[in-house]
């Protein structure tokens, strides 16, 4: 609110106004986030306390034997729990490395370069913003037949990769990039992949910790649906489905589980915001 | 400039950026690969009959006339996502923007603060189950306990098996994930306004909030305003996942299914696969189209 008191330039802003939209703005936080502190809260409730009628938001005899009973219920699978955890890391991981990576690359031409096919091959990536997943993955699983990825982790990390949406940001971000920083080191004899590397990439550091985060939501939500079938290569994402689908008797487990899931890429994100925030300013499409 | 002179001509362009395009390939292959051949193939197999385990049969425009003359679902699924992106295209693309505006005043820390509270459903790994104990059919959960002690009901409603409820709660749920990149967009957004224009507004006689709003912020936002347009629609028009997970799949009477999940029903459980890319194909003309027009709708924006 110092903003109305700083903003001493600008118009007059009406109190009712103020008042009005900063209710609008709590009645709709609100909204947003108490399914979130129900979700945290039912984690630490003993089982019969998420059973009363009728239901409470916030626990009264907090307990971590949700926590215990649901490593007691995955050390007894098949599959011990610290492979899912493996699996989810190692796909999320690779997947944003090798995305950060082949996407900084090519953004770099896109954004600084003139050559040949550019606008081209920009307006198909844009376009590719406008669609979902779900149209091509019927193709999709024919490639990765063909290719003889189907049940191995690269069925899911190699398409992430090439996500459009962090080639996109990346683009734009690295169009703010000065071209006399570049022309600078062109003159002292570096290479156009040494400039990329040395001078382009610690530049654009905010930008790579939004497509971190973004990548990181992809495949930290992913359970591998339709092409990994075998258990010991599943997710956490899928293991915490069959939990929490498992029902009454599973209900503590399951919300342990859903703060785990929850809170990692909101602190992830809390971590990164403001990065993120200025990477976001570049986003834009330009008439 | 002859045809042969303007080929050699290119010809030297190309090689002289050799760079650029060793620098593009590794990325570009895969974007080829997992997202320009598929559209490609998927368009092609609208045309035949395929069942994964013949060759595709060619057979011309009968997918699309099954799909619009005799597919009776198809038709729910088709007015549910069209519902879907009506309400929810437009009600999230204006909640971004007016959240992110109103947040904008606020100092930095409770900026941070509440940009958390409004992004933390987007992000938080698709943990939209918690919708499935808030709706759960019993008295234990949240809606019905609460209604029950309240006096508004006797007996619990089960809430995600009743086809009258079910779209207006996922529309609900699917607007409070709706606030992600579009939303982060805007706010970065507003902070890039050149702050002069405001103070060149209110000496060129603009007198209130609403008129600066309409005059100086959105035009200086059109870009990101593009781009959150783009995020936004294609999200309201591929519900799915949230259907699947809360009304079960198939959903009550087929009062949840949307075109992705018809979709993944075709694709995936009967292996019609030629039928499934007709149904991916019209959903891509559909997204496509109305990204263009609304596209053209915004750059009028503030004028």
């Amino acid at each position: 609110m110092a903003a109305i008191t700083t903003a001493k330039k600008r118009v007059n802003r009406s109190l009712s106004g103020s008042i009005s939209l900063f209710a609008l703005l709590l009645v709709f936080g609100a909204f947003m986030v108490l399914p979130l502190i129900y979700a945290i809260n039912n984690a630490f409730k003993p089982l019969d306390e998420i059973f009363t009628f009728p239901p409470t938001l916030f626990v009264k005899n907090p307990t971590l034997s949700n926590f215990t009973d649901l490593l007691n219920l995955l050390s007894d699978s098949w599959v011990p729990f610290s492979r899912y955890i493996f699996n989810t890391v190692f796909i999320t991981g690779i997947g944003i490395v090798g995305h950060v990576l082949l996407a900084s690359a090519a953004a770099y031409p896109l954004a600084k370069h003139k050559f040949p096919g550019k606008v081209f091959m920009f307006q198909v990536v844009v376009l590719s913003l406008m669609f979902t997943p779900a149209v091509t993955a019927i193709p999709n699983y024919m490639i990765m037949s063909w290719l003889g990825w189907i049940d191995t982790y690269w069925a899911v990390i190699i398409p992430a990769f090439a996500y459009s949406l962090g080639l996109y940001l990346m683009k734009q971000f690295m169009e703010q990039i000065p071209d006399a920083l570049l022309e600078a080191a062109k003159i002292d004899g570096a290479s156009e992949y040494r400039i990329f590397w040395s001078i382009v990439m610690p530049n654009v550091k905010p930008a790579w910790l939004t497509l971190i985060i973004l990548l990181f939501q992809m495949l930290w939500g992913s359970d591998g649906n339709g092409y990994i079938y075998s258990e010991q290569l599943k997710t956490l994402h899928y293991a915490a489905g069959q939990i929490i689908q498992g029902g009454i008797s599973r209900a503590g487990a399951g919300a342990a589980v859903a703060l785990i899931l929850m809170s990692v890429p909101i602190t992830l994100f809390i971590f990164s915001q403001s990065r993120i925030i200025e990477t976001m300013a570049s986003s834009g499409m330009k008439d | 400039m002859g045809m042969k002179s303007w080929w050699s001509w290119k010809l030297q362009e190309m090689k002289a950026s050799k760079h650029s395009y060793v620098l593009l390939a590794p990325y570009m292959i895969l974007f080829i690969m997992f997202t320009v051949i598929p559209v490609v193939i998927s368009i092609i197999l609208s045309f035949t009959y395929f069942n994964m385990l013949e060759f595709p049969k060619f057979i011309g425009w009968q997918n699309y006339t099954r799909l619009f003359l005799e597919d009776d679902v198809f038709l729910i699924a088709i007015k549910n996502t069209l519902l879907f992106a009506i309400i929810t295209g437009p009600i999230s693309y204006i909640a971004c923007f007016v959240f992110a505006w109103i947040i904008n005043e606020l100092t930095p820390k409770w900026r941070a603060f509440m940009t958390l509270i409004f992004y933390a459903p987007s992000i938080s790994g698709n943990v939209y189950f918690i919708w499935l104990m808030i709706f759960s059919g019993d008295r234990y959960g949240i809606a019905n306990g609460l209604l029950i002690k309240w006096g508004f009901l006797l007996e619990p409603i089960q809430w995600l098996k009743t086809e009258a409820y079910i779209m207006p709660i996922l529309i609900l749920v699917q607007l409070w994930l709706s606030l992600g990149t579009g939303f982060l967009a805007f706010i970065a957004g507003l902070q890039t306004v050149d702050r002069t224009l405001y103070e060149a507004g209110a000496v060129d006689g603009i007198k209130n909030r609403w008129q600066e709003l309409w005059y100086i912020t959105l035009p200086s936002m059109r870009p990101q305003l593009m781009f959150g347009a783009v995020i936004q629609l294609t999200t309201s028009f591929a519900v799915a996942d949230v259907s699947i997970a809360l009304a079960g799949f198939p959903s009550v009477n087929y009062a949840a299914e949307t075109v992705v999940t018809h979709l993944i029903d075709f694709g995936t459980t009967r292996f019609e696969m030629g039928y499934a890319s007709a149904i991916a194909t019209v959903l891509f003309m559909i997204m496509v189209g109305t990204n263009l027009l609304v596209q053209k709708l915004l750059r009028r924006v503030g004028e």
